[in-house]
Order: structure tokens, then sequence, then C-alpha cells
């Protein structure tokens, strides 16, 4: 069972994919931009990108001739469901249906 | 989280948790028992390859639990062991550490809805028997319940992540 909060683990247990991550902490950036002043090659960051695009850490979107990247609170939070502990989770998500199964029984 | 450092009478072989959901027992009873699909989180709590469209119980003490995919295929997750509707309610939970079915693994999940004011329900939870798990108890106690120490490596993600004020 490999969960996307896995896979954030994963991706940021990499310190160079984990330098990448933070400097888009500022807004969207470039393949360049990202890799100006980093000890790595424009082709290996496009690969940590993909490794956190896959992981939901970063999505990115086509501007003009450039593609931006930013960051993608999903893979964020499913690391946050994944530490809210399992039953915590699944009670939270019944309890909403349930209420809502309530309050549509209500107006009927 | 270290068996020393749990709570004074917190028991290493279960978790407990109680949620209040305004909707009467009736209600939470039946969208708990017949409509598990719509809000058991399947994306990512589920054993099957294919990707799962549904979790159903069998209403009857002996009945299936179990996932169905997308496929049409099912995968088992336990067995129905006690079945007083709107009261009470107990599954085995058979998925192993490495999340597999196991029929002879036997936690055990233990569900009481008791009426809690006007049209309210509070959801008693107990995971027990998790010694079942052998030497992996700790492990997948944490995975169960909430796992503290995690709780500061995510507030520094949530850090990095923030953009900068």
């Amino acid at each position: 069972m490999v969960t996307y909060a896995d896979r954030a683990f994963d991706a940021l247990g990499d310190p160079t994919r984990r330098a990448v991550f933070k400097r888009l902490r500022a807004g969207a950036r470039s393949v360049g931009e990202i890799a100006k002043g980093m000890d790595v090659s424009r082709p290996a960051v496009s690969q940590h990108l993909r490794v956190l695009k896959e992981a939901r850490l970063v999505t990115d979107r086509a501007e003009g001739t450039r593609r931006l990247y930013a960051v993608d609170t999903t893979g964020l939070d499913e690391v946050r469901k994944w530490l809210d502990g399992f039953w915590d989770e699944t009670l939270a998500a019944f309890k909403t249906a349930a209420e809502r199964e309530a309050a549509r029984e209500r107006t009927r | 989280m270290t068996e020393q450092s749990m709570p004074a009478g917190t028991d290493p072989n279960s978790v407990r948790k109680v949620v209040s959901v305004k909707a009467p027992p009736a209600i939470a009873w039946r969208v708990f028992t017949e409509q598990m699909g719509t809000w058991w989180p399947l994306a990512h709590y589920k054993i099957g390859k294919a990707q799962a469209v549904d979790a159903v119980v069998e209403p009857r003490v002996g009945g299936r639990w179990y996932e169905r995919g997308e496929d049409g295929s099912t995968c088992d997750w336990g067995r129905v062991l006690s079945w007083e509707p709107h009261t009470r309610l107990v599954l085995s939970w058979d998925i192993t550490a490495d999340w597999q079915y196991d029929p002879n693994l036997g936690t055990e999940i233990e569900l009481r809805f008791i009426p809690e004011g006007k049209d309210g329900t509070r959801v008693e939870l107990e995971h027990r028997r998790l010694d079942r798990y052998g030497a992996r108890r700790d492990e997948m106690r944490r995975i169960f319940d909430t796992e503290g120490d995690w709780g500061r490596i995510l507030e520094m993600f949530a850090r990095v992540a923030a953009p900068e004020g």
C-alpha cells in the first residue's frame, strides 16, 4: 500500500530534492530559475521535479513558452492525513457522511 | 510512541476513538454499515491491486467485510462478529502488517452507537487484540492511532511548503 504520503516522505528524503522543493516556497519558478546557483544540472532538477510531482508535492503549468513549477499542497495534505492516524481520519470521514445523511432526512 | 510514554492506563493492545455525530443512531448505523463505500478513505486505505470503488459489510453475523475494485474483484478485510442494529457492531480486521488479508489474524473492531442529546450519536470505536500483530504491534498501533513524533516532522514540512511571508 504505497500512498501519496509514503511518496512524499520518500521524495523529501533526498537532500537535493528538498532543496529544489524549498526553492518553490516563494512562488512558481522555471527549471532554469530553480537550477540557478544550485550544484546540479537542469536535467537533474527536471528529474527531481518529476519525482516531487508524482508525490503531489509540486504542480506545473505552461506560461507562454515556459513551464513553471509551484508547491502542490495535495501531497502535504496526504501526509497530514496519514499523521492523523488511520482511525481519526476514517471516523472523521464517517461523521461527515452521517451528518450529511441526517440533514438530508430532515429536509425530506 | 513507546509503551513507557503512553498515558497511564492505556492498553497497548487497543486503540480507542470517540466521535460525536449529529445524526440519530439509526442513521449513523445505516451510513456506517450500508454506505461505507461513500465515506471510507478508499483512495489509500485499501489492499487490492485494483482501484477500490466500494466497501461492503454484509448485514449478519458471519458476513463478509470487503472492498470491491473497479474491475469487480473483491478483497476481504474481515468478518462480522456481532450485529446489533443501531447499537453495537463487532468486526474482525484481518489485514496484516503487510496489508494482506489473513483470515486467522483476528484483530477486532467494536463500535458502539450511543444516543447523545437530541438526534445525536456518540460513536465509540475500539480496535483491540493488536497483540495479534506480534512483534509489529507497536508499528501498527502507530498507524491506527496518532503518530505523535511525526507531528513535529510535519510541522517542519508545512513550514518548508508555506510561501515566505
